[in-house]
C-alpha cells in the first residue's frame, strides 16, 4: 500500500507544477500582447529617424559624421551590446542568441562587450573579462533612458577609436511561435543604396551641421537599441508562453501515466487481500 | 495648393500627433520659430518647451515636448520628441552607471578567472573617464 500512496504524493505534486506552469503561460500570453503594441508603437519614431539619417546621409552637409563613415584607425577590436532577458523559464531563447554571439565573435579580436539583461551577464561574465557596461532590471516596460548609457558607453569606444564596428545581437519577433537570433551591425551605419535618397537638396542646420547630426545619430543608434529590447521582451513573453505549454502538457502526460500505475498498484493490492481472505476461510 | 502641412509628432514610445496643421510653433535651439506651408528645409534641435500646433479645422493644441529634433521636409514636418529631458551631463552620468554595474558584476564574480585582466582594463577605462572629464573642463 506505501507504493500506492508514494505515487498519490507524487501525482499531486506534479499537479502543483502543472498549476503554475500554466498560470505562468497565460500571464505571459497576456504580457506578450501588451509587448507586441508597444513594439508597434516604437515603429513611427523608428521609421522617422530613419528616413532623417537617410536623408542626412544623401545630402553633402559640411561636417562628415564619424558614425557614417569608416573608423580610420584599425584595430580589430569589435563592440558587441547584447540584448537578453532578465528572468530564465523562455526556452531556448537566451541560449541560442549567446549560441549565435558566439559563433558571430572572432576570439583573437577580444570583443569588447555591453550587455543588457540579467541573463547575458550570468553568460558572459565566465566567458569574457571584457564587460564594458551593463545594465539590468528592466522590467516589462523599458523607457530609453534605460540603455542610453549601455548606448554611449560603445559610441564612445567608436569615436575614439577603441573598437571599429559596434554590432548589435537581439531577437527578432518572427511570430509567436518562432524568434530568430539576429547580429546586426550598427556602426559604422550601414548607407542604403536606395534610389529613394538620391536626391540634391540638403537642410538649412540650425545652429550648425556638427551639432545637429551629433544629436542626430545618438538618436538613431538608441532608437535602434531600444526598438531591438522592446522586440526582445515580445520574444521573452512569447519563447516563455511556448515553453510554458508544454511543460503544463508534459505534466498532463506524466500524471496520466502516473495514474496507471497507481490503479495498478490499487488493484494488486486489493487482489492480494482478497486472495489472502480467501485463502484463510479455506483453512478454517 | 493648399495651405496645410502634415505634422507628425512621435517619441520613441509612442506617436502624439499626425495630422494636418496650418502653423506650428516650436522652442527651437536658438529661440521659437513658427513654421507655416512650404517653409524651406530645415534641421535642428529642440529645447524643452511647449509645440503649439494650429490644426487644419482651425483648433488650437499645446504638446509639451521635452527635446527633440525638428524636421522640415517640403510639405512634411517631423518633431521627433525626446521622452526625457537630455543633457550631455545626463548622458555621461547615465553612461558611468553602466560602467560601475559592469565593474560590480566583475567584482562578485567567484571565480578568479580573468580576473587580473578585467581589472587592468577597468583601471585603464576609468583613466580614460577622467581624462575625458579633464578635457571637457578645459573646453568650458
Amino acid at each position: 500500500m506505501s507504493n500506492a500512496k508514494e505515487i498519490r504524493t507524487q501525482i499531486k505534486s506534479i499537479k502543483n507544477t502543472q498549476k503554475i506552469t500554466k498560470a505562468m503561460e497565460m500571464v505571459a500570453a497576456s504580457k506578450m500582447r501588451k509587448a507586441q503594441d508597444k513594439m508597434l508603437a516604437t515603429r513611427p519614431y523608428a521609421k522617422k529617424i530613419m528616413q532623417v539619417v537617410g536623408h542626412l546621409a544623401a545630402s553633402h552637409p559640411e561636417y562628415h559624421h564619424p558614425f557614417l563613415s569608416k573608423q580610420p584607425k584599425s584595430t580589430k577590436k569589435s563592440g558587441y551590446i547584447i540584448i537578453s532577458t532578465d528572468r530564465g523559464l523562455c526556452g531556448g531563447l537566451n541560449i541560442n542568441l549567446f549560441k549565435e554571439a558566439i559563433n558571430h565573435i572572432d576570439k583573437d579580436s577580444q570583443p569588447n562587450f555591453s550587455l543588457i539583461g540579467k541573463k547575458s551577464l550570468n553568460f558572459f561574465k565566465k566567458f569574457t573579462a571584457n564587460l564594458s557596461s551593463c545594465v539590468q532590471n528592466l522590467g516589462d516596460s523599458p523607457v530609453i533612458e534605460d540603455i542610453i548609457g549601455v548606448v554611449k558607453n560603445q559610441t564612445d569606444a567608436y569615436l575614439k577609436g577603441e573598437v571599429n564596428k559596434v554590432l548589435l545581437v537581439k531577437n527578432t519577433f518572427v511570430n509567436s511561435m518562432t524568434q530568430k537570433p539576429e547580429v546586426l551591425q550598427l556602426l559604422p551605419i550601414k548607407q542604403s543604396n536606395d534610389k529613394e535618397f538620391k536626391h540634391y537638396w540638403d537642410y538649412i542646420y540650425e545652429p550648425d551641421a556638427k551639432s545637429i547630426l551629433n544629436i542626430t545619430m545618438t538618436r538613431y543608434i538608441e532608437s535602434i537599441v531600444y526598438q531591438a529590447l522592446i522586440e526582445n521582451i515580445s520574444c521573452e513573453m512569447s519563447a516563455r508562453m511556448v515553453a510554458m505549454k508544454s511543460a503544463t502538457d508534459n505534466a498532463g502526460d506524466l500524471i496520466s501515466d502516473l495514474e496507471l500505475v497507481y490503479n495498478k498498484a490499487r488493484q494488486a493490492a486489493i487482489t492480494q487481500e482478497l486472495s489472502e481472505i480467501v485463502a484463510g476461510a479455506a483453512a478454517v | 495648393m493648399s495651405m496645410s502641412f502634415h505634422l507628425d509628432i512621435v517619441s520613441a514610445s509612442d506617436s502624439i500627433f499626425s495630422g494636418l496643421a496650418t502653423m506650428v510653433f516650436a522652442p527651437a535651439v536658438d529661440g521659437e520659430i513658427g513654421i507655416m506651408p512650404r517653409h524651406a528645409p530645415l534641421l535642428t534641435t529642440l529645447k524643452p518647451g511647449m509645440v503649439r500646433i494650429q490644426a487644419d479645422n482651425k483648433e488650437e493644441k499645446n504638446i509639451f515636448v521635452s527635446g527633440g529634433i525638428l524636421e522640415i521636409q517640403p510639405n512634411i514636418v517631423t518633431i521627433l520628441s525626446d521622452t526625457a529631458i537630455r543633457a550631455q551631463d545626463l548622458d555621461e552620468a547615465a553612461a558611468m552607471r553602466a560602467k560601475e554595474q559592469a565593474q560590480s558584476a566583475i567584482d562578485n564574480k567567484q571565480s578568479d578567472f580573468e580576473y587580473a585582466k578585467a581589472k587592468t582594463e577597468l583601471i585603464q577605462a576609468i583613466a580614460q573617464i577622467e581624462s575625458i572629464r579633464k578635457i571637457k573642463k578645459r573646453n568650458r
